[in-house]
């Protein structure tokens, strides 16, 4: 399979240490400095799915404002990926996951 | 002495700062960003290989001036970067710092909270690689990414050119520059724009760079769809010989002009009053910011004015703060302030003719338009809710009603637009669809604050 475009293109290189992150299991390379929305879109990844009808989502303002770009910790935290930098080893996903021990 | 808050620390926030410490008080700058600079002098980190100098063309020295500036005030005043401030209860506000929930009393709050884009929906705009055309320059400025390859610009404003330019010169290749304001209108509000020939000249040469580039600049279309299965692959329109047109491209920027961000002088007490040619309804203020005792209001934030008016009126209603405490008034610094202020504004109203919010387009969108992207509403849904017997046709009704404007946004996306919508129905002119109420949380924040990851 043809491994998907990346939407957003970078033009500015990073200067900082590499930072490693997982998202749904897959692991994304990252510049320390990125927020998780540029180090997801530049990946090839999309950020999440509508909760109505599933359809894919990316952000849209980009400054804080419409909350379209929402992900998720392991720990079950809501996270503006927009306006929040990544750091190494940071565990995301596109979905709320269950909290360990709550379900049978 | 007196506790000054200023919420904001783009150009009207800072000059405020400065002119407040000049006069030995030390305020409060509460800054939702991790830098000051506000949005249009977003500053990079310092990671970032970007040539500020390049991407500012025209604005370069005023984005370096300003920034030299914050940083000679730095310690001077209480500087409080990532800070949200989500509701305001009398004189105290709410506010969330790193994850953590915190109040904070004032005597004077002084609000510079600025703006945001204005948006119309179509057909498509929810796909993944459309975004509003001030965060194309987000991302650009704060991430040194293009939002894409081939990228369409699609509204109307000066700075579709400008972003556009930017672009390119970045090495984005350009689909179009389409705008919906006819070349007519443009003409019609040029002896307005006369007054600020600074600003109206570098708008033209913006334009003109994107002609010499070869690049498609368009007026007067109508936007019918942006297509694409999971991701943006075209823009389609009609163009002013009502020819359809198809531009490849892999995203989309979407900016109507600028709105400003006003919720919290809404939470803060301001009263409110509808402004026809900008079509919002706005914070009523004096001539120097007052919007009621002990409430200030300056720059994009309660009318947009751009940059320079941010700079001035911030000034202008720290002069009013230190009048209403008592100190002696600069009355010839005020009185150019005022005269600079009013004179951008005016521009501004100019601005709005020459580049409309186009109303009757958004009036006639196509029922299954999504209009609030939040909640999944379509057009065709409100309008359903509105046809009903004694069904609601004011906008917070509606929203009661089809959860449009409710979701994670608060209605800053689909506010306008459904504006647009509910006042056809109502068969007035936007006042008649009342006004969107701010609520707290002004955006969203975890109940337990503490359980959000760092």
């Amino acid at each position: 399979m043809e491994p998907p475009k990346a939407q957003f293109r970078r033009v500015a290189a990073r200067t900082g240490p590499p930072a490693t992150l997982s998202f749904d299991g897959a692991t994304i390379q990252a510049t320390t400095g990125n927020s998780i929305l540029s180090a997801l879109l530049e990946s090839g990844a999309l950020l999440r799915r509508l909760e109505f009808g599933g359809e894919p989502r990316a952000g849209f303002c980009l400054m804080g404002a419409c909350q379209d770009c929402w992900v998720w910790s392991a720990e079950g935290g809501r996270i503006r990926a927009c306006t929040t930098p990544v750091t190494d080893g940071m565990v995301l996903f596109a979905e709320p996951q269950p909290l360990v021990g709550n379900h049978g | 002495m007196a506790d000054i808050v200023i919420i904001g620390a783009g150009p009207a926030g800072i000059s405020a700062a400065e002119v407040l410490s000049a006069r030995g008080l030390r305020p409060i700058l509460i800054d939702e960003g991790a830098r000051a600079g506000g949005q249009g002098y977003r500053r990079p980190a310092d990671d970032l290989a970007l040539d500020m100098n390049r991407l500012m063309g025209s604005e370069a020295q005023k984005y370096a001036s300003l920034h030299r500036r914050f940083e000679a005030l730095a310690t001077r005043i209480d500087y409080r970067p990532r800070t949200l401030v989500w509701a305001i209860d009398g004189n105290t506000l709410h506010l969330l710092r790193d994850g953590r929930a915190e109040t904070l009393s004032f005597d004077r709050l002084l609000i510079a909270s600025g703006a945001m884009d204005r948006i119309a929906p179509l057909s498509g705009w929810t796909l993944p690689g459309v975004f509003t055309l001030g965060g194309a320059q987000v991302a650009l400025k704060d991430q040194g990414c293009l939002i894409g390859s081939r990228v369409a610009f699609l509204g109307s404003s000066p700075l579709l050119a400008l972003a556009a330019k930017q672009y390119r010169d970045m090495g984005a290749e350009i689909a179009v520059i389409a705008d919906t304001t006819p070349f007519s209108a443009k003409a019609t509000a040029l002896p307005t724009l006369l007054r600020a020939p600074r600003t109206l000249f570098r708008g033209l040469w913006y334009m003109g760079t994107a002609l010499r580039a070869g690049t498609k600049l368009l007026h007067g279309v109508t936007p019918i769809a942006i297509e694409g299965t999971s991701r943006v692959e075209a823009l389609v329109l009609r163009d002013d010989q009502r020819r359809e047109r198809r531009f490849a491209c892999d995203a989309v920027a979407l900016g109507y002009g600028l709105k400003p961000e006003t919720q919290l002088a809404d939470l803060a007490g301001a009263s409110f009053a509808y402004d026809p040619d900008f079509r919002l309804h706005l914070p009523v203020i004096d001539g120097m910011g007052r919007a009621r005792p002990g409430l200030y209001l300056a720059g994009d934030g309660v009318r947009i004015g751009g940059a320079d008016a941010a700079e001035a009126s911030g000034a202008l209603a720290a002069h009013a703060i230190l009048s209403d405490l008592g100190h002696a008034q600069d009355i010839e610094a005020t009185r150019g302030l005022a005269r600079q202020v009013g004179r951008l504004r005016d521009f501004q109203r100019g601005l709005a003719r020459a580049f409309a919010w186009p109303k009757a387009q958004i009036a006639a969108l196509p029922d299954d338009v999504m209009l609030c992207r939040c909640e999944n509403v379509t057009v065709g849904e409100v309008r359903a809710a509105m046809a009903k017997d004694l069904g609601p046709v004011e906008v917070n009704r509606v929203k009661a009603m089809t959860r449009c404007g409710m979701g994670r946004c608060q209605g800053r996306v689909c506010g306008p637009a459904l504006q647009e919508i509910v006042a056809a129905k109502a068969g007035g002119d936007g006042a008649a669809a009342g006004r969107l109420r701010g609520q707290a949380p002004v955006k969203p924040i975890a109940l337990a604050a503490a359980g959000d990851a760092a």
